[in-house]
């Protein structure tokens, strides 16, 4: 029962975080829980119908499949996280501003939050489809105490989670908004670079050399603070050149992006520019 | 301006891999087999070419999906049962470097041995 429960565990924890950091960076905006829910909603029955076309996907792209699907579901979550940052950039900090004055409900409109499911769902679903394989391989094995390992692994898994997000709600407000978007370009930047190891490993794309580094030995991947970071930061005991290469644009475009969006339009007045972002 | 770091080190790296990437365009990549038998790597122990990138075939004789996985070297593909698998690994470094099977870590355990 353990063994399932450690491996429920290690694929629940990397979705748990990547919720935990998305629930976190939509404080504050309306029925966002019934969002993260349908997100989690979403991405439990893309797992399910993922596991099911296994054996297609695989099939794909000449054998190449499973990684090219991987890489695109990554890519995708990158390409939210970068539109949701943007985003927040031209209109967080009004954000900030009303909900430090009254305290109400933000009406925040609906664009972080469908582009955030989107991640939710996609997070779930890559990490899902891989608990429903293994379950179904423990099913046809004959293994005893399914249930009561998945259990055990999900609540562990979540409880990690909750355990973020709740770290998070205590970073003073006037930070707020800074520190998740900081952790959502970092998140981004770590799941480009994940994208890029499946197409190395499809032969998409070249490594570029050999890993340019080994701390495998001070952090290894597979213990629980490496892959907490992994998940977070994107850390990798041995990276590629290409992983690397995929980290720092991810960072260098996504802040540029923030930067170039929070600026006034040129040749508006400050008044202006505040109610021309608000519409 | 932590921007400009960022985008001359990217630059530096992108002239650097270069270098690198047309040592590393060869032919055709040598290939290497594996199996999976009863949740067991055979053989278990697999030695390849260091600095090579290489093609590496991994059949799953078993009735249950395993996925290949290694922190070592940074791979993973889940393996349906009774099927086959390919994955390019390297190029790397010489020395030992281990891969299991994440179903049935118990068990399923192998070394690369690149040299």
């Amino acid at each position: 029962m353990l063994a399932i429960a450690l491996l429920v565990f290690r694929e629940v924890i990397e979705a748990a975080l990547i919720v935990s950091i998305v629930a976190a960076a939509t404080r504050g905006v309306p029925r966002r829980a019934a969002a993260l829910l349908s997100g989690i909603g979403f991405g439990v029955l893309g797992a399910l119908l993922v596991a099911l076309g296994a054996g297609r996907i695989a099939a794909l792209f000449s054998g190449v499949g499973q990684e090219v699907f991987n890489a695109g579901v990554l890519l995708a979550a990158v390409l939210m996280i970068a539109w949701h940052v943007v985003w927040m950039a031209s209109h967080g900090r009004e954000l900030a501003a009303r909900m430090q004055g009254v305290g109400q409900a933000v009406r925040a409109g609906a664009s972080p939050l469908a582009v955030l499911v989107v991640v939710v769902a996609l997070a779930v679903l890559r990490e899902g489809s891989e608990v429903v394989l293994f379950l179904y391989g423990m099913l046809a094995g004959g293994a005893g105490h399914l249930s009561a390992g998945l259990a055990l692994g999900l609540a562990a898994g979540v409880t990690i989670g909750l355990l973020l997000y709740f770290g998070l709600l205590r970073i003073p407000l006037r930070h707020f908004f800074g520190a998740t978007n900081a952790l959502l370009i970092l998140l981004a930047a770590g799941l480009a670079a994940d994208a890029m190891v499946f197409l190395v490993q499809a032969d998409l794309l070249p490594a570029l050399g050999e890993p340019l580094w080994n701390t495998g030995a001070l952090l290894s991947e597979r213990s629980l603070p490496g892959q907490a970071l992994h998940v977070l930061v994107g850390y990798t005991a041995r990276p590629t050149p290409i992983q690397l290469l995929a980290w720092l644009a991810t960072i260098t475009l996504l802040s540029v992006g923030m930067r170039f969006a929070g600026r006034p339009a040129r040749g508006m007045r400050p008044e202006a520019a505040r109610r021309a972002m608000t519409d | 301006m932590p921007y400009r770091i960022f985008i001359f080190l990217s630059g530096v790296l992108a002239f650097a891999a270069m270098n690198t990437a047309r040592i590393a365009v060869a032919a055709e990549p040598p290939s290497f087999r594996l199996a999976i038998v009863n949740h067991r790597f055979q053989p278990a122990t697999l030695t390849i070419p260091a600095n090579t990138k290489v093609k590496l075939v991994v059949e799953n004789r078993d009735a249950t999906p395993e996925e290949f996985e290694s922190n070592d070297f940074d791979r993973e593909k889940v393996i349906l049962p009774n099927s086959s698998a390919v994955i390019f690994v390297g190029p790397l470094r010489p020395g030992q470097y281990r891969f299991f099977g994440e179903f049935n870590p118990a068990t399923a355990q192998g070394v690369l041995r690149v040299e």
